[in-house]
């Protein structure tokens, strides 16, 4: 809910910064691994943007997979799973490389 | 040609009205002066005249901000603001039922003789929590989140305006009893501690790892139910530990006391390396963690 709150507040930033018309679409990155979940975002989004300048748009959520490297390995490795061991080698030397991302990319406006 | 119908024009005259047939564009180029069209809605009124289905004149804005990036300035600021004023804070995380309060209205009364305690209190709604702590002797500030599942750092900035903030001194914020949320959304504290109650499953630490990553110490509270209970406490710490190399661990009963001292230890030591520190520089888990 704050996280969506916080959106919107970007969003209301940015239309006092250059006055546009109506939000067409408001476009999320969200890793895979992040703490938030796309479904979630989406059900409580119309609740939370109603009266605000990003009434009635449309939520674009890009998912980035869950990704590490393993010291180990010397490699990166596809991770489903945060603070878990190294998938391939079970070693604990991993470092998460993509899946937190929690970011507003861009807004479409009229 | 009339460029609607395709009819010759301009040799008879003819109606593009109800009776007839009807059409959507009507700009001037291709109305021609004996012709009369039904009011239309001017789809091709651009500068070039046509119209893209599913296309109008709109832009892209570019912002790429970090979703949680406003609440983490926040959290910064407190930060500087409390260590400018020499106060320790720590943000007390659990499910509820873990005994938070009942672990801090027994730290109050241990230790508030040594060292001046204020307090905040994050629930969902009542005072009755705030009225405990001020029971025991300590300021507090109760939030009330309303629908909110955890506290904001802009929440905590209000309660430090309230507070006097006295050099020396600690700092509880006693988060709303959620799990999840909570850990991702800094307060500017200096460590988030989070309390496990011996009541719960040992395997909390894998279910909500993003919570046990985020804390720097687990109490294992209300030991004093071990007897009664089946919890294993080497295999919930190796599961913390899963989760979070780093992380200390110690068994606690708000209770009877027991193990609180080896806490207050914590506190002690904590404190000393927190303010000797130099500022601006967080241990690099904490900027990873989410």
């Amino acid at each position: 809910m704050s996280m969506l709150e916080s959106i919107i507040e970007s969003v209301e930033t940015e239309h006092r910064k250059r006055p546009f018309g109506r939000v067409r679409m408001i476009r999320l990155t969200l890793g895979a691994l992040a703490a938030a979940e796309a479904e979630s975002l989406r059900f409580c989004f119309a609740i939370i943007a109603e009266g605000s300048v990003a009434e009635g748009a449309r939520l674009d959520i890009d998912t980035v997979r869950g990704e590490g490297w393993c010291a180990d390995c010397a490699a990166s490795v596809a991770l489903t799973e945060r603070y878990a061991p190294c998938p391939v080698c079970g070693g604990a030397r991993l470092r998460l490389t993509a899946g937190d991302e929690l970011q507003l990319t861009e807004i479409e406006v009229e | 040609m009339c460029a609607i119908c395709g009819c010759g024009g301009g040799d008879h005259a003819h109606s593009h009205g109800v009776g007839d047939h009807s059409h959507a564009l009507a700009t001037p180029p291709y109305a021609s002066s004996d012709h009369s069209h039904a009011p239309s809605i001017e789809f091709g009124a651009g500068l070039a005249a046509v119209h893209i289905p599913g296309w109008s004149p709109a832009r892209t804005i570019r912002i790429e901000r970090a979703i949680l990036s406003k609440n983490d300035a926040i959290a910064e600021i407190n930060r500087l603001r409390l260590r400018a004023a020499d106060v320790f804070a720590l943000n007390f995380v659990s499910s509820p039922g873990s005994g938070k309060t009942s672990l801090l209205v027994r730290t109050i009364t241990d230790i508030l003789s040594r060292r001046p305690i204020a307090v905040i209190e994050g629930d969902q709604q009542t005072s009755l929590d705030a009225d405990r702590i001020r029971r025991a002797g300590a300021p507090a500030v109760q939030l009330n989140t309303g629908n909110g599942c955890h506290l904001d750092a802009h929440m905590v900035a209000q309660s430090l305006d309230e507070l006097s903030l006295i050099p020396g001194s600690l700092l509880f914020i006693e988060n709303v009893g959620n799990l999840v949320c909570p850990a991702a959304f800094d307060l500017g504290e200096a460590h988030k501690v989070v309390v496990l109650s011996v009541t719960e499953g040992e395997d909390k630490p894998f279910k909500y790892p993003n919570m046990f990553a985020a804390a720097d110490l687990m109490l294992l509270n209300k030991t004093d139910l071990l007897p009664h209970v089946e919890f294993d406490m080497q295999a919930c710490a190796e599961a913390a530990r899963r989760v979070n190399p780093t992380i200390d661990i110690l068994p606690v009963s708000a209770r009877t006391g027991a193990g609180l001292g080896a806490f207050y230890d914590w506190i002690e030591a904590r404190r000393l390396s927190h303010s000797t520190a130099p500022p601006g520089i967080e241990p690099l888990d904490r900027r990873m963690s989410p």
